[in-house]
C-alpha cells in the first residue's frame, strides 16, 4: 500500500502563503494518479486557517504549534520534521522552490539520504513503476531533463511558484486536522535576531502585464523607456533576462527565468529577448506573449502569440507616444 | 581561523552544445569557467578574513576533472591561501547529495574550520543545493542567501539573509555553512602577486583512495537521482507572425492586442 503525498506548507509573517496551495494542485495530481491521500505539514504558532488547505485539495494537515516555530529556522524545523517523516515514510515530498524550501528541503534530503530535484517545472507518475517523474530545465537552462529517484524513499523536490494555479477552492471539501504539539528541548545554533519585513513593490509575479527587456535593448539606459511604459499601463511591472542581469544593466529581482522568477500575466511582452530555455522557463505560462526581435530565428517567437519582427529601439518610443495619447 | 570554499568549474553557459543523441553536454567543446557565483562566496571568505582579528587561512575546495585545478588557482590569485581538488573517474555524474557526501568525507579529513563558504547555486545545475544538504549531512547549521557578514567570532557570526518576505539578521554558532548572493558585494580582481602565488602554489589532489570512501558511494552510483531523459522543449504557440513595416505599424498591433486582452 503507498504511503501518503506530502506537502510542506510554508508559512510567512503568521499565516498559510498561497504558494502552499499551489503545492496541494501539484501534490493532489500526483495523490489521485497514485490513488493516495495527500497530506500537508504546516509548521507555526497560533495558526489560523488550517481548513483553507483542506479547501484547495488537502485530506489531512498535520499542524505542529509551538512558539520556536513562529518564523522558519532550518535546524528547529529539521528537529521536527526528520522524525516525522521518517514515521509518516511518505511517498513523495514537496516544496516550493522559495527561499525557505531551498533551504530545507537539500538539509532535510542530506539528512534523510534521500534524492531532491530543485525547481521543478513539471510532475508526474510514471505509469509502470509509480515513480516520481521530475522534469525541470538543466545545464544551464539549455535543456529540459526529467529526472527520478529510483531506489529510496522520499521523493523529495522544490517546485517552482506560479507554475500552477490552485484549485478551486472547495469549503464542501472534508479533511482532518491533526494537531501536533512538538517538543522543542534543544538549544538551536541558528538564531533568528530580527526580521525587517520587505515593502511591497508592484510585484513582478502579481502584475498582469510584464514588460520584460533583454540584450537588444543594446544600452542599460534604455530600460528607462521600459518603465516608463510600465508606468503607461495598470497592473504592469518590468522584467529581465538573465544576460542583462548579469551584465548589471537591471537589478536581479527583475530577473524572470529559471534562476529568477516565474511570472503568468495575462500578457507577457519580451522585448530584445532572444528566448533561452533559461528564460522561458519563468514564463512560458503566460496567458499570452507579444515578442519584439530583430532576428526572425528567435526562438521566443515560437511561444509568442503575436511577433513582431523589428527594431525594438524603433518602436518602444512610439509605443510609449501612443499609450501617452490615449492617457489624454 | 579556518574556512573552506566550494568553487566549481562549469560550462560558459551561453555557448553550451548539446549531443543529441546522448543528450549530454558536449563538454570540450565549451569554454570552462569558474561559476560566477562562487566568485562572490570567494569574496565573502576574503571580507570575513579582513572583519576576523586574528589569523585567517582560507581553502578553495573544488570537485572536478584535472583541469578543475584552474579554478583553484583563480581562487588563490583572489586571495585564497591553498586549494584541494576532489578528482576520480569515480566521483563523476554525482548529483547533489553524492556531491555533498563527497566532499563532506573530505571535511572530515581536514583540519577543524568554522566556516564552510558557498555560492548561491552554479550556474550550469542551478541547483543550490549542495551547501544546505552538505550541512545536513555534517548536521551543521546553515544560513542560505546570506546578503552581509555583520560579525564574526570564534564562537558565532551574525549575517544578514535576504528572503521574499524580508532581511533577517542571523545568529548562528560555528562551525557552520553559509551560502551567499550578489549582495555580499562586487568579488575583487585577482592582484599581481597573487596571480604568482597562485602559479607557484601545488593544489593538493583527493582521489578516490586518499578520500578513503567506497566507489559505490560516490559519483553516479552514490547518487540517489538519475536522469532518464534530456530533451528540447517543444513549446509553441503557432502565433501570428508579423514583419512591421513600419514602428508605426507595429505598435498598432501591440495595441489592438492588448485592447483584445482587456489591458486597454
Amino acid at each position: 500500500m503507498k504511503k501518503d503525498v506530502v506537502v510542506l506548507g510554508e508559512v510567512r509573517g503568521g499565516r498559510v502563503h498561497p504558494v502552499t496551495y499551489e503545492l496541494l494542485a501539484w501534490g493532489k495530481e500526483l495523490a489521485n494518479k497514485l490513488g493516495t491521500g495527500l497530506s500537508a505539514l504546516v509548521l507555526g504558532y497560533n495558526l489560523e486557517q488550517l481548513e483553507e488547505i483542506i479547501y484547495y485539495g488537502g485530506d489531512k494537515v498535520y499542524y505542529f504549534d509551538h512558539p520556536k516555530l513562529d518564523t522558519f529556522n532550518v535546524e528547529i524545523y529539521a528537529d521536527v520534521l526528520v522524525p516525522f517523516i521518517k514515521r509518516l515514510e511518505p511517498e513523495i515530498v514537496l516544496a516550493g522552490a522559495t527561499t525557505t524550501g531551498r533551504t530545507i528541503m537539500p538539509y532535510l534530503a542530506g539528512k534523510l539520504k534521500a534524492g531532491l530535484t530543485a525547481d521543478c517545472t513539471s510532475l508526474d507518475i510514471e505509469e509502470e513503476t509509480g515513480l516520481l517523474l521530475q522534469t525541470r530545465p538543466a545545464i544551464g537552462g539549455n535543456v529540459l531533463a526529467t529526472i527520478k529517484t529510483p531506489y529510496c524513499k522520499p521523493q523529495m523536490a522544490t517546485v517552482r511558484p506560479k507554475g500552477k494555479k490552485p484549485l478551486e477552492r472547495d469549503t464542501k471539501r472534508a479533511g482532518e486536522i491533526e494537531i501536533i504539539r512538538p517538543q522543542i528541548n534543544f538549544n538551536p545554533r541558528i538564531e533568528i535576531l530580527e526580521i525587517k519585513p520587505r515593502e511591497e513593490e508592484i510585484s513582478l509575479v502579481d502584475a498582469e502585464v510584464v514588460i520584460a527587456g533583454g540584450k537588444g535593448l543594446k544600452d542599460p539606459r534604455n530600460f528607462s523607456l521600459l518603465f516608463e511604459i510600465s508606468k503607461l499601463l495598470d497592473s504592469s511591472a518590468v522584467g529581465a533576462s538573465r544576460a542583462v542581469v548579469d551584465m548589471g544593466w537591471i537589478e536581479y529581482p527583475h530577473q524572470v527565468g529559471l534562476s529568477g522568477k516565474t511570472v503568468n500575466p495575462k500578457v507577457y511582452i519580451a522585448i530584445g529577448i532572444s528566448g533561452a530555455v533559461q528564460h522561458l522557463a519563468g514564463m512560458i505560462n503566460s496567458e499570452s506573449v507579444i515578442a519584439i526581435n530583430k532576428d526572425p530565428e528567435a526562438p521566443i517567437f515560437q511561444v509568442a502569440d503575436l511577433g513582431i519582427v523589428g527594431d525594438a529601439l524603433e518602436i518602444l518610443p512610439v509605443l510609449k507616444r501612443k499609450l501617452e495619447e490615449r492617457k489624454r | 581561523m579556518n574556512i573552506y570554499v566550494l568553487v566549481k568549474q562549469v560550462p560558459a553557459t551561453d555557448k553550451v552544445k548539446i549531443d543529441e543523441t546522448t543528450g549530454t553536454m558536449k563538454r570540450e567543446e565549451v569554454e570552462a569557467v569558474i561559476n560566477p557565483l562562487d566568485l562572490y562566496a570567494i569574496e565573502a571568505s576574503l571580507q570575513i578574513k579582513e572583519l576576523y582579528r586574528g589569523d585567517t587561512y582560507i581553502t578553495a575546495i573544488s570537485m572536478g576533472p584535472p583541469k578543475a585545478e584552474e579554478v583553484l588557482r583563480e581562487a588563490i590569485a583572489m586571495g585564497c591561501d591553498s586549494g584541494i581538488l576532489l578528482s576520480d573517474r569515480a566521483f563523476a555524474g554525482a548529483d547533489t547529495w553524492a556531491t555533498s557526501y563527497t566532499i563532506s568525507a573530505l571535511i572530515k579529513k581536514l583540519k577543524p574550520f568554522s566556516l564552510i563558504i558557498t555560492g548561491e547555486r552554479a550556474t550550469d545545475g542551478e541547483t543550490g543545493q549542495v551547501g544546505p544538504s552538505l550541512a545536513g549531512q555534517l548536521d551543521l547549521p546553515v544560513v542560505t542567501y546570506t546578503s552581509k557578514v555583520l560579525e564574526i567570532n570564534e564562537e558565532y557570526s551574525i549575517l544578514e539573509r535576504e528572503t521574499e518576505y524580508g532581511t533577517e539578521i542571523v545568529k548562528t554558532k560555528l562551525p557552520g555553512v553559509i551560502s551567499v548572493t550578489k549582495a555580499i558585494g562586487e568579488p575583487r580582481l585577482p592582484t599581481l602577486r597573487g596571480k604568482i602565488k597562485a602559479r607557484n602554489t601545488e593544489i593538493g589532489v583527493f582521489d578516490l583512495e586518499r578520500l578513503g570512501v567506497r566507489s559505490e558511494e560516490v559519483g553516479l552510483s552514490g547518487s540517489l537521482t538519475r536522469v532518464v531523459k534530456v530533451f528540447y522543449p517543444k513549446i509553441s504557440r503557432s502565433g501570428k507572425r508579423i514583419k512591421a513595416r513600419n514602428p508605426e505599424e507595429a505598435v498598432d498591433c501591440i495595441i489592438k492586442f492588448l485592447e483584445e486582452r482587456g489591458i486597454l
